[in-house]
């Protein structure tokens, strides 16, 4: 093209990014793959293409994990396990920031290889994937040297399984690999099979840091690898990002098995934008928000929801900046939107879209349109109605939702009309409003007037379908830890079976059939059925409510409507618990002889179980206002507020013993947070918790927030893990498989646990109560005069 | 779009760097127009901060894309020192702008290739003016009390009508940025307007002193002020502020001129003025003309450079292109 053509036109002209080093990286490696195991690269047994989707051609043969090489990684990581915690935080650090400098030191070639591997643009893996990837090696080499300090009496869980997608492949491997080192875990990773290049790239970068042998192992493969991984025995966590359905097959395949699992799961945005918005920021903040790596990526903002004030201004203006986007080769300097990352994916999208168009949406694309192959123009869905399919699917691809709202309290409600909860932008000028909108939308991330920003050191993850854990800060690496097992061993129930502990009273009592508890009253059992609680040697104490699953229908209703308690101030909580502990205290000899009666334990023992029952409740009155949440600092003018938000409706399956100790060391930490609880009483002695009715009657506890089921434990609880509108289920008793199997339709929290030191102060309560009573939120506040 | 209907443009006036735009005629001031503007800082440094990693251009493009800097170069020279010999050398430079060997090694020998102005004080208005004589080169005259714009109004407007008579056709004035401040958008919108009458058939440039408005909304709400009351362009600043042209207050004020041609139709013009030294500075200028305006924005009718020591980097750059080798100062005849 001649300059003095060019003058006219004054177009951009083609920009290349050399291909030439990573090309030749492919050549030296034959452009075929083993399979990292134990530090050194294994034959495959079978291979597949892994293709450059802009052009179609292949780039090389990848290994197919067999179930066979997976037992292989998992032997190899296990064994790698002694040495590696035994180097501990600071032997941990230095290999982490080995591998920060040498990506870093070849960034470029990750680079272009992520963007010949994954279609995106050489913009977005060279100023956005590489320097986060760098970023979180660095960031958590602090983590594995302040780990002794920092995370003290934790320990590494041991051989964690990863299974990454292919939307950001580099970014999501350093997302799982460098908390999980720096934990002191060892690593099985599969990546995406459409994406393996730079997991395999990184794996020669290990060695070249001299990572000690089998403590990151790489085996690539497809669906059928990943499955041997997560069903690998020898695996004690996965930590799974992908798509909610497959997110739904793990959490069924570990239900029971006691692996740790965090899942990073698909989403359905929103992107608010009020009338006192900077219009052109917005619409510049839409374009990182859904047409950053073509749309691909889980917390893309999909759905714009615009105050119809200025909804015409802002779609209008949408539009003329479509028009601007430029698509097209990946390699290209001045690409915008590459290709889509296979032709299966560009298929989906183009059905879904066809799909919305013939549901009533108005479609708009650039006049420009866009390459032919796997590339797809920006998209934008307008006049899409909350109940068409295109409002509520994952769509990912470059495709925008788009309707309308009148008023703050709508767009709150709009944001919220989704299974997912991953992430949110939400734009207005004013501070009153955005502070206030972002915590009220059920999402892990919330970005005010900016949005798809990421840092190590502030964590994200989902609500809701959008799965569980976080990735990145301190939040994340908990992720990676357990407790230290202390060295008390849950006490051994103390049952005197005389049978002079258990004589019957002297005189006939006044029958006294406990009810249920829902709703602040007592109520009647739906089946009009009771159960019978007797002492340990047999003897007819009293009678309670046999609930069933319609009451527990009425109980989660109770708790869902006294969503209140969660706005209610730490202060008014920490009362409030303070008072059920002067209310118990008051009646803590009844309390003690209702325990000795049912358990058979000495008074001794049953007075000491009411006294820690009363401590414990302080314990949480003392937390209520102090569980704070913290102000992280990445790279950027403004802040990111880490928030502690309630899960909102806890099921709560205590266990049989300590009666009245268990019970209030599950309920107690959970309404401190603001959740409500459906609790499920010891089933063998529920009489210490419904003897608590008064109690909590008595202590100003609002109605709805403490509902107490008696009844057939494992069945109840049961009921409670398929509600879906109980956010998270604690089984303290029974069997955990079908729990967290059933938690899978919906992906709810779970938390189980065996047998508890509850006596015991540093296992019995504290802050991993409260963690798991409640959620990080990290709200993006960007500032500037 | 109800509060942005266009108005079709009925008046032209004819001016003689007019290539086919009506100029402006302003609006009747609206307070809520101006009021109702902000600007996200974050976001919008967020933006610029991106742009040059999102477009670039290389080779031919980038050769192509200089020589179109070059035509938009208001050549400047705003010193106390100045005398007409000075501003002869920089006349001459201004008509042959990049060497001549290297406008033919690009094909362009005969494209007349100039700078797009030269802007000097008014005392040095006639010189340049004679100098340039038979060329189209206009000349450009820093008035109102530049750079400060706080001598007595009759004098501002006094000091235009001098200019425009000793034959400057575009006036480059400076706005009260204190008004601004003091929110007196109305006296803003006044003196403006005094100042564009005064102008007559020369065309007038708002330097509205972007570095010294405190926030980028001021920075928006001067520039719609402005245009409101006539400008044809708006000006980032002296070269005087402590902080004179940026890339956010290049983007704030595109999307300012981009906003009144939606409401009006007008299209007005754009000058980063004051520390553009650099070919990459004026082509991420350039990207972000193209990308917030369009097309059309790239021509010298609506971007300008005000500039001094740019043209050299770019002849470096030129003749790089053309000869593979790295170029230095010296080797450019100096303006």
């Amino acid at each position: 093209m001649s300059v003095a053509k060019i003058l006219e036109t004054m177009d951009y002209g083609p920009a290349p990014e050399a291909a030439g080093p990573a090309e030749a990286w492919l050549k030296q490696h034959h452009h075929k793959f083993g399979l990292f195991i134990g530090g050194a690269w294994q034959e495959a047994s079978a291979h597949f293409d892994s293709n450059n989707p802009a052009t179609g051609k292949k780039l090389a043969s990848i290994g197919e994990g067999a179930t066979a090489d997976v037992d292989a990684a998992v032997i190899a990581a296990r064994a790698a396990l002694p040495a590696w915690a035994k180097i501990g935080g600071h032997g941990r650090a230095r290999f982490l920031y080995a591998l920060a400098r040498l990506v870093q030191k070849h960034a470029r070639l990750f680079a272009v290889l992520e963007t010949m591997d994954n279609g995106k643009p050489i913009r977005e893996t060279r100023d956005i994937d590489i320097p986060l990837v760098v970023r979180h090696f660095y960031h958590h080499a602090g983590w594995a040297q302040l780990i002794d300090t920092e995370f003290a009496g934790h320990e590494p869980l041991g051989v964690v399984g990863q299974v990454i997608p292919w939307n950001f492949p580099l970014l999501m491997l350093a997302w799982k690999i460098a908390p999980a080192l720096a934990a002191g875990n060892t690593v099985v990773l599969k990546p995406a099979e459409d994406t393996s290049l730079t997991a395999l790239l990184f794996a020669e970068i290990c060695t070249e840091a001299g990572v000690p042998k089998g403590v990151v192992n790489i085996v690539t493969g497809a669906g059928e690898t990943g499955r041997a991984l997560v069903e690998h025995p020898g695996v004690d966590k996965i930590a799974f990002t992908g798509s909610t359905e497959v997110g739904r097959i793990i959490r069924t395949a570990t239900a029971g098995t006691g692996k740790k699992l965090t899942l990073e799961l698909g989403g359905k945005s929103p992107f608010i934008v009020f009338e006192d918005a900077d219009l052109d920021a917005a619409v510049e903040g839409a374009v990182d928000a859904i047409w950053f790596n073509q749309g691909q990526v889980c917390c893309a903002g999909s759905r714009l929801l615009v105050q119809e004030s200025v909804s015409e201004k802002m779609h209008a203006k949408l539009r003329a900046r479509m028009e601007n986007l430029r698509v097209g080769d990946p390699l290209d300097k001045a690409t915008d939107i590459g290709a889509i990352v296979s032709p299966k994916q560009r298929a989906q999208i183009a059905d879904l879209v066809k799909k919305g168009v013939a549901e009533g949406a108005t479609l708009f694309q650039p006049k420009a349109g866009c390459p032919d192959g796997c590339f797809y123009p920006p998209t934008l869905l307008s006049n899409v109605e909350p109940s068409a399919s295109l409002a509520q699917v994952e769509i990912f691809g470059p495709v925008l939702v788009s309707m309308t709202f009148r008023t703050p309290a709508e767009a709150v409600q709009l944001a919220n009309n989704t299974r997912y909860g991953l992430a949110a932008s939400v734009w207005s000028e004013n501070i009153n409003v955005a502070l206030d909108i972002a915590p009220r939308i059920k999402a892990g991330v919330v970005w005010v007037n900016c949005t798809n920003q990421f840092d190590a050191s502030a964590g994200f993850g989902g609500y809701r379908e959008s799965g569980f854990g976080r990735e990145g800060g301190r939040e994340g690496m908990y992720e990676y830890l357990k407790r230290k097992h202390t060295a008390v061993k849950p006490a051994k129930p103390e049952i005197i079976r005389a049978a002079k502990a258990e004589a019957a009273p002297a005189l006939a009592a006044i029958d006294r059939t406990a009810k249920l508890f829902i709703g602040g009253k007592q109520a009647r059992p739906d089946g009009g059925y009771s159960r019978q609680v007797n002492t340990p040697g047999g003897v007819l104490i009293a009678e309670v409510g046999e609930g069933n699953r319609k009451d527990i229908r009425n109980a989660v209703e109770a708790a869902a409507k006294a969503e209140s308690w969660a706005a209610t101030t730490g202060h008014a909580r920490a009362q409030i618990l303070y008072y059920c502990a002067e209310n118990l205290s008051a009646r803590a000899d009844e309390f003690a002889r209702r325990i000795r009666q049912m358990t058979g334990v000495s008074a001794a023992t049953a007075t000491k179980e009411v006294e820690a029952s009363i401590r414990r409740l302080f314990t949480y009155g003392a937390w209520a206002d102090k569980f704070d949440g913290a102000v992280h600092n990445p790279p950027l003018r403004g802040v990111v507020l880490a928030m502690h938000e309630a899960q909102g409706v806890i099921g709560i399956a205590c266990p049989d013993e300590p009666p009245l100790l268990g019970f209030i060391s599950l309920m107690a930490p959970a309404i401190a947070t603001g959740n409500r609880v459906v609790v499920i009483p010891s089933q063998m002695h529920p009489l210490a918790a419904t003897d608590f009715y008064q109690v909590l009657e008595t202590s100003d506890v609002p109605d709805g927030v403490v509902n107490i089921v008696t009844g057939p434990r494992d069945e109840l609880a049961l009921v409670l893990a398929k509600h879906g509108n109980v956010d998270a289920v604690w089984a303290f008793a029974g069997d955990a498989r079908p729990i967290e199997a059933a938690s899978a339709a919906d992906l709810k929290r779970t938390w189980t646990s065996g047998p508890v030191s509850w006596f015991d102060n540093t296992e019995g309560e504290g802050r991993h109560f409260l963690r798991h009573a409640t959620q990080v939120k990290n709200i993006w506040i960007p500032y500037g005069a | 779009m109800s509060n942005v209907q266009p108005i079709t443009p009925r008046v032209r006036e004819a001016a003689p760097s007019d290539r086919g735009h009506a100029r402006n005629p302003g609006l009747a001031f609206d307070a809520d127009a101006i009021d109702s503007l902000k600007i996200n800082r974050s976001a919008a440094e967020r933006r610029v901060a991106t742009l040059p990693g999102r477009r670039t251009v290389k080779k031919e493009w980038q050769a192509a894309w200089l020589l179109k800097a070059v035509q938009c170069i208001d050549l400047t020279t705003l010193s106390g020192d100045d005398t007409p010999g000075r501003v002869h050398r920089l006349c001459a430079k201004a008509q042959r702008p990049v060497r001549e060997d290297l406008l033919e090694a690009m094909g362009v020998g005969n494209l007349e290739i100039t700078t797009g102005a030269v802007c000097v004080y008014h005392n040095m208005v006639e010189t340049a003016v004679k100098a340039l004589e038979g060329t189209h080169i206009p000349v450009a005259a820093v008035s109102t009390g530049f750079p400060a714009g706080l001598s007595p109004l009759p004098l501002r407007i006094k000091e235009i009508e001098y200019s425009v008579a000793a034959g400057a056709k575009e006036i480059d004035i400076v706005i009260d940025r204190g008004l601004i401040l003091g929110g007196h958008y109305r006296a803003v919108y006044d003196e403006m307007k005094a100042f564009r009458e005064a102008c007559g058939p020369a065309h007038v440039k708002a330097i509205i002193g972007a570095g010294d408005l405190g926030t980028l909304t001021n920075v928006a709400k001067a520039s719609m002020a402005c245009m409101m009351a006539g400008a044809d362009f708006i000006k980032t600043s002296t070269g005087k502020e402590p902080v004179n042209a940026t890339l956010p207050f290049a983007l704030v004020m595109c999307r300012m001129i981009r906003a009144w041609h939606e409401m009006t139709g007008y299209r007005i013009g754009f000058k980063p003025a004051g520390g553009i030294s650099q070919a990459k500075d004026a082509l991420n200028y350039q990207f972000v003309m193209k990308e917030e305006l369009g097309r059309p924005w790239l021509e010298p009718d609506l971007f300008r450079l005000g500039a001094s020591s740019l043209l050299t980097d770019i002849e470096r750059q030129l003749e790089h292109f053309v000869s593979g080798r790295y170029s230095a100062a010296h080797r450019h005849p100096m303006g």
